[in-house]
């Protein structure tokens, strides 16, 4: 392994594995309450962080840090507000937040396209040693909130109404669910790119389901995979000159198609296996009386 | 002692659980209810009926403060409901949604929730885990608890959605159209668990389409049209087509305006 003699593959590397931990961790929030594409609208919220960070000479990683954090806040806020137009404003903040990074960028004194392509796009060799401390830091506070709080963020994200009802805080978890995947998104951003952010977060999650019945095993197994694609896809652009991020993404929807491939016969079996074990129906359901009509819906 | 108190033995019976004067409610800019009076005592097992649109659910909704507060009154056990902080005494099963979350989840991770009103932010102890295992119990489903959600048929959903509210053991039990979609089978079902918990003394106050095999447990019925309260005493007497056993009173989402449905005591 000698790429390992490296200091920036050993970054790089280490920025991949808590990658792969954090995005599936934070995903399957937003998967299980059917927010899939949150992460990429952040993503693109985060551009103008970027470009901030480029204008102010400040870390864009921190700057994007700060402006997705806010944007995140901004979604949740419109969701509770925005009622029917709300998919309409979070489009604007979403291309907002585009625009708003190319801008930023071009306007710095240093910054050019090429830079917003790195960030666009990951740029694992890049990843600086300050790089290296903000992403640890990052990824320790989306850990702890992710597998701390999962009873919680479990019930909110199960069943919104229900969860008010025990006490729990609803509009703050829901808050807390969108910073972390604010914060997950800057993680990701040197590795796999603002556009390709959303993908690590809810690919494995979809492979994931292929083999689980339950959501901490859906949890375990997508970060078993998250962490496999990304270094897999990090040692396999080292040797073969293929940008990262992208083998990373293709990696992860190989291993979707692939376990979903697997598992249907496995399913399916496990399908004939419940329905044998099942009691013969009782006869009074099949007995339907004179009067009652076969519907197969009520009145709600 | 004089002849006008009340026997002591009568006290906890008469003490208002759930208590609603004169509550008025919009959705969107429609009103919804317009002055529900309703008492619910501790014991008491009240059934909310009406036709669809009388505002039943959004009665239920705005006791557990699902609905923005209109002007009128709500209690629960005595404290304004706006300050009720209390809620593992209140076990709500809402109405059951056909949309399950995005990713799979055990029984026992879905009737888990039902604890958090709780244990909160806290640790999840062994007490925890043995209330839920209970719950699933006394739904008659802990033989399933290790099977994803998704592979139960309606009338388990429903009995899981129970399970997640018994969790937290509560004092009041509040059922949004348990029986909706329900087969006749999975109803007699839920009728034995419902009783189960009425005898160790739960109040209850559950919304129904009609009273099916639930109609021995109710002690009273309340009786909603267009958001006001027409009938509130014993449960009407199921009559006609409605009294067949196998008749389980399926309806179609009625247009505004068509025939009101009956309930067996207005029609």
């Amino acid at each position: 392994m000698d790429l390992l003699n490296y200091a920036f593959m050993q970054r790089a590397l280490l920025a991949a594995v808590l990658v792969g931990i954090t995005a599936p961790a934070v995903g399957i929030y937003l998967v299980q309450r059917r927010q899939a594409l949150m992460g990429d609208g952040i993503g693109h919220v985060a551009m103008t962080g970027v470009g901030l960070g480029f204008l102010l000479s400040w870390s864009p990683v921190w700057m994007a840090t700060l402006v997705s954090v806010l944007g995140a806040v901004l979604m949740e806020l419109i969701r509770w507000y925005g009622k029917a137009r709300g998919d309409i404003a979070l489009a604007m903040l979403f291309y907002g937040g585009m625009a708003g990074g190319v801008m930023f960028i071009n306007l710095a004194p240093t910054g050019s396209n090429a830079n917003l392509t790195s960030y666009l796009f990951g740029s694992l060799s890049t990843v600086s040693e300050s790089d290296v401390t903000a992403i640890c830091l990052l990824a320790a506070f989306v850990v702890l909130v992710t597998v701390g709080l999962r009873r919680q963020l479990f019930a909110v994200s199960q069943d919104e109404e229900f969860a008010r009802v025990t006490g729990l805080p609803v509009r703050f978890l829901n808050l807390l669910t969108a910073v972390t995947a604010a914060v997950t998104v800057t993680v990701a951003m040197r590795v796999v790119g603002l556009l390709l952010v959303s993908a690590l977060m809810v690919v494995p999650v979809a492979a994931a389901q292929a083999l689980s019945r339950s959501f901490a095993a859906t949890f375990a197994i997508a970060v078993a995979i998250g962490v496999s694609v990304t270094i897999g896809g990090t040692v396999t652009s080292y040797y073969q000159d293929v940008p990262p991020g992208a083998t990373i993404v293709l990696l992860t929807i190989a291993a979707f198609i692939a376990l979903t491939v697997l598992a249907t016969p496995l399913a399916r079996r496990r399908a004939r296996a419940l329905a044998a074990a099942q009691p013969v129906p009782d006869p009074a359901e099949c007995a339907v009386p004179a009067g009652r009509k076969p519907t197969g819906e009520a009145g709600v | 002692m004089t002849t006008n108190t009340e026997p002591a033995i009568s006290t906890p019976r008469t003490e208002p659980v759930i208590s609603l004067r004169g509550v008025h409610a919009e959705l969107g800019s429609r009103p919804v209810l317009r002055g529900i009076d309703l008492t619910v005592r501790r014991g008491e097992v009240v059934a909310l009926l009406g036709a669809n649109g009388s505002g039943k659910s959004t009665t239920v909704r705005s006791v557990i403060g699902q609905v923005p507060a209109g002007t009128g009154e709500i209690e629960l056990f005595g404290t304004p409901q706006r300050r009720f902080r209390d809620w593992a005494r209140v076990g709500y099963v809402p109405q059951r949604t056909t949309a399950a979350g995005g990713v799979p989840a055990t029984l026992t991770e879905v009737v888990a929730s039902g604890r958090l009103s709780r244990t909160r932010f806290g640790m999840f102890r062994k007490a925890d885990r043995e209330a839920v295992r209970r719950a699933l119990d006394l739904v008659g489903m802990a033989d399933r608890a290790k099977d994803s959600v998704d592979a139960l048929s309606g009338g388990q959903h429903q009995r899981v959605l129970i399970a997640r509210a018994l969790a937290a053991e509560p004092e009041l039990l509040i059922l949004d159209e348990p029986m909706a979609g329900v087969d006749l089978a999975s109803q007699e079902v839920l009728a034995r668990i419902l009783r189960q918990q009425v005898d160790r003394g739960t109040t209850v106050l559950l919304v129904l389409h009609e009273l099916g095999p639930l109609e021995p447990l109710i002690d009273r019925a309340v009786v909603l049209r267009d958001g006001c309260v027409m009938h509130d005493g014993p449960p009407p007497k199921a009559v006609g087509q409605h009294a067949l056993p196998g008749h389980d009173h399926v309806h179609p989402h009625a247009p505004a305006g068509a025939e009101p449905i009956r309930t067996g005591l207005l029609s």
